[in-house]
């Protein structure tokens, strides 16, 4: 029985919140690792472009709440998703057309661009901060429980609960249809092979007739689409707040690079290796401790590696170990 | 154009925009952007350094801008009585483990082999982990348990606040030392992520090691290297020559300490100004730029780049460290919480590009300059919201968004500057020679 609280506990406050992050985070790298491998630049503007696509998505949210549309025991906000992906498809193609697109045909070296991309990303901060504000917002509606700690306990007479939130579940779910349609597009359809070739070597990508701008702009619909989807199965699953997204761009390039940038296999690899290693390292494990161990070995502490606010200090952590001894990452990336 | 009339009317336009503000806005707003004008012109120096001649991309500035705001603490406050001898030397000697275990996992990476190389490692840094923590916790504990409301740290060494500069300027090079060491050979993108991921955890130190300074409950009332007004005001010689200027004491004590500090600031940019012109105009500096515009010709005429470059991140990382102090001595606290990432290292970028990356006084003139934009952003966004405003009735929904909307103008504004340089001038508005 002890046992069986043990692995119930465990599963409560590392498990599942883990594969949740995990799979935002696994979104949020894919978007980052398709940009560098079609555009070849680390885009610092991808936080942004989740906030502006999930600022859309709650501004669509509001609007069918008015209207009295709900999305039944779902959050609305899976309705609005489709308006907040082509507003952000939208943006991310205007950005684009004004901006990037002067350095590609340029040539510029992938710093500058970098460094473009930080002035848009301030833009985008501002621009954020213009429509919706810069408060803490939650927009999650419906069923907030699919399971909660007390049904658990008394349909199952364990000690420990276990609580599944509705948003988890949709993470997770939405996350393994996005990266299925992502997979299925770059493996089976003609665009995506196309992309894939461009990403592996452009300019033999080009002498077989691959038309640059084509793949480019498909490139950047597909990270508008995945950038709000993280974005908002984030701000779903915890809050809303222009600021927070911003701080986002450590762990999720963290996984990119640690799945190996450029990689769509890697940056999912990478989102779940760095979501679980923060989670564990700041997990108190007394209560999984307790119930494992014989009542004598029994820890006086709360038995947590690091306190929470060391969790950028853990992606971080992952990151150099990765880079100083599997510099192309996990799977095999890019590397300029 | 003859680049000398140009560089002197642009640094001219910038004494005026700052000549304007003291007319418009008063004379105690135009100094306070001056000062901190003076200190972002500093740390746009030292991004300068590292990538204007060196091409390294740092995006940690903010962490070395907060170690050296750390600093100011540990050298001016007081000492807290009792804290050393509760628990000061189990912290330090649990510090000291902690380092021995990473060079001893160092070590054991260079002199062991296959499988026993990463079996030791693990179980040094493992071992040395837990050591650490049952060392370096009691400890901790010990000293935060004294007197939390007002002090719970170890408090510094009570020596003058003008030492903290050049200290500021240590403990950032020391931080930058640790970074370059293992992140120096990597890509620039990867250095980019490294350093931006370093600043992050030194802020979340500061704001967690509530031993070192407190945390984020703040150190406040650091001393100054200025008179207080308080003092100058209840001085009856400086009353009688402030009246005899025409001035009340309350504004002329302030604006004599402000003076004060614009001074001090001067003469630090001025010094460290004159270095970079040297540095710049040496071998070193003419090596240093070889090495940017192409890393591999420098090597194969036996440059050593890595350690070219690591030698450069630290002096401008400690020119950064330098800035930091000034800036905490002149707020006269240190408050971790309000360090963030987009005012203390993506505006530094800003400064340094639009002023012209490579050139010394591009980086301070970009430092004046956006420092002034960026503080007069919001009343300039406020003017300009009324005026397009003003055709809408009172109290309309869209005229106070409108005008709430004026507060958000900042980041908007810095970005379009950065995107419409790197457009149309990207070498900046003093370039590179």
């Amino acid at each position: 029985m002890d046992f069986l609280n043990a692995i119930v506990a465990l599963a409560n406050f590392v498990i599942v919140p883990g594969l949740a992050y995990g799979a935002q985070l696994a979104i949020g790298a894919l978007g980052v690792t398709l940009i560098y491998g079609i555009l070849r630049f680390s885009n610092f503007a991808h936080g942004d472009t989740m906030a502006f696509g999930t600022a859309m998505t709650i501004i669509g949210t509001n609007a069918l709440l008015a209207l009295g549309i709900t999305f039944g025991p779902l959050p609305t906000a899976l309705l609005a998703l489709p308006f907040g992906i082509g507003m952000t498809v939208f943006l991310v193609l205007g950005v684009d057309w004004l901006v990037y697109k002067f350095y590609r045909d340029q040539k510029a070296k992938p710093v500058i661009l970098v460094i473009v991309s930080m002035g848009v990303m301030f833009v985008m901060n501002g621009i954020v901060r213009f429509i919706i504000g810069v408060n803490d917002i939650r927009f999650a509606d419906g069923e907030r429980f699919i399971i909660t700690a007390r049904e658990f306990r008394d349909m199952t007479g364990l000690r420990e609960g276990l609580a599944i939130r509705t948003t988890q579940v949709i993470t997770v779910v939405v996350a393994v249809i996005a990266v299925a349609l992502l997979f299925w597009f770059l493996n089976k359809t003609r665009t995506g092979k196309s992309m894939r070739a461009f990403s592996d070597n452009e300019d033999l990508a080009l002498l077989s007739g691959i038309n640059p701008d084509w793949v480019v702009k498909v490139t950047w619909m597909i990270v508008a689409a995945l950038a709000t989807t993280a974005g908002v199965l984030y701000g779903l699953d915890k809050s809303f707040k222009a600021f927070t997204y911003f701080q986002l761009l450590l762990p999720i390039f963290a996984a990119a690079i640690v799945g190996g940038l450029g990689n769509p296999l890697g940056a999912i690899a990478g989102g779940f290796v760095i979501a679980f290693s923060e989670v564990t390292i700041t997990y108190a494990w007394k209560k999984v401790l307790v119930y494992m161990m014989p009542e004598s070995l029994e820890p006086d502490g709360l038995v947590q590696l690091l306190s929470t606010d060391y969790k950028f200090a853990v992606s971080f952590a992952i990151l150099i170990i990765v880079l100083l001894f599997k510099p192309t990452g996990l799977f095999k990336g890019q590397s300029v | 154009m003859n680049p000398a009339i140009k560089n002197t009317a642009l640094f001219g336009l910038v004494g005026i925009l700052l000549l304007g503000t003291g007319v418009v806005q008063g004379w105690n707003s135009a100094l306070l952007i001056l000062n901190m004008g003076l200190i972002s012109a500093i740390m746009a120096l030292g991004v300068n350094l590292q990538w204007g001649f060196a091409g390294l991309f740092n995006i940690g500035v903010m962490g070395f801008v907060a170690l050296g705001g750390l600093a100011t603490v540990l050298i001016s406050t007081s000492p807290v009585p009792g804290a050393w001898q509760a628990g000061g030397l189990r912290i330090f000697a649990g510090l000291a483990l902690g380092a021995a275990t990473v060079v001893a996992a160092v070590i054991a990476q260079k002199q062991l082999t296959g499988r026993t190389r990463t079996i030791a490692t693990l179980i040094i840094l493992i071992g040395g982990f837990f050591l650490f923590r049952s060392v370096f916790d009691p400890g901790k504990a010990a000293v935060e348990a004294i007197n939390p409301a007002s002090t719970g740290n170890l408090g510094g060494l009570n020596l003058p606040i003008l030492l903290s500069w050049p200290v500021g300027g240590l403990l950032a090079a020391g931080a930058a030392w640790i970074i370059g060491k293992t992140a120096l050979g990597l890509r620039s993108d990867y250095l980019a992520i490294a350093t931006l991921g370093i600043a992050e955890i030194i802020i979340a130190i500061l704001k967690n090691e509530d031993w070192l300074a407190r945390g984020v409950k703040n150190v406040i009332g650091l001393p100054r290297p200025v008179p207080y007004e308080i003092d100058l005001q209840s001085d009856p010689g400086f009353v009688e020559r402030a009246a005899s200027l025409g001035l009340d004491p309350v504004t002329a004590s302030t604006l004599y300490t402000k003076m004060g500090y614009a001074i001090l600031f001067t003469v630090v940019l001025l010094i460290l100004l004159w270095l970079a012109q040297q540095a710049l105009n040496s071998p070193w500096g003419r090596m240093m730029r070889a090495i940017r515009d192409n890393e591999v010709a420098a090597e194969a005429m036996g440059k050593d780049v890595t350690a070219r470059h690591l030698q450069i991140f630290i002096l401008g990382s400690a020119i950064c460290g330098i800035a930091g102090a000034m800036m905490t001595t002149l707020d006269g606290q240190l408050t971790p919480g309000t360090y963030q990432p987009l005012r203390f290292t993506f505006l530094i970028w800003v400064m340094v590009i639009v002023g012209g990356s490579g050139n010394n006084f591009g980086a301070v003139l970009g430092g004046m300059l956006i420092w002034w934009l960026w503080v007069q952003v919001e009343p300039l966004g406020l003017g300009l919201m009324n005026i397009l405003s003003s055709g809408l009735e009172d109290g309309s929904a869209l005229k106070d968004r409108m005008i709430e909307s004026a507060a958000h103008m900042r980041l908007l504004t810095m970005g379009l500057v950065l995107l419409l340089v790197l457009r149309f001038s990207p070498r900046g508005l003093i370039p590179e020679r």
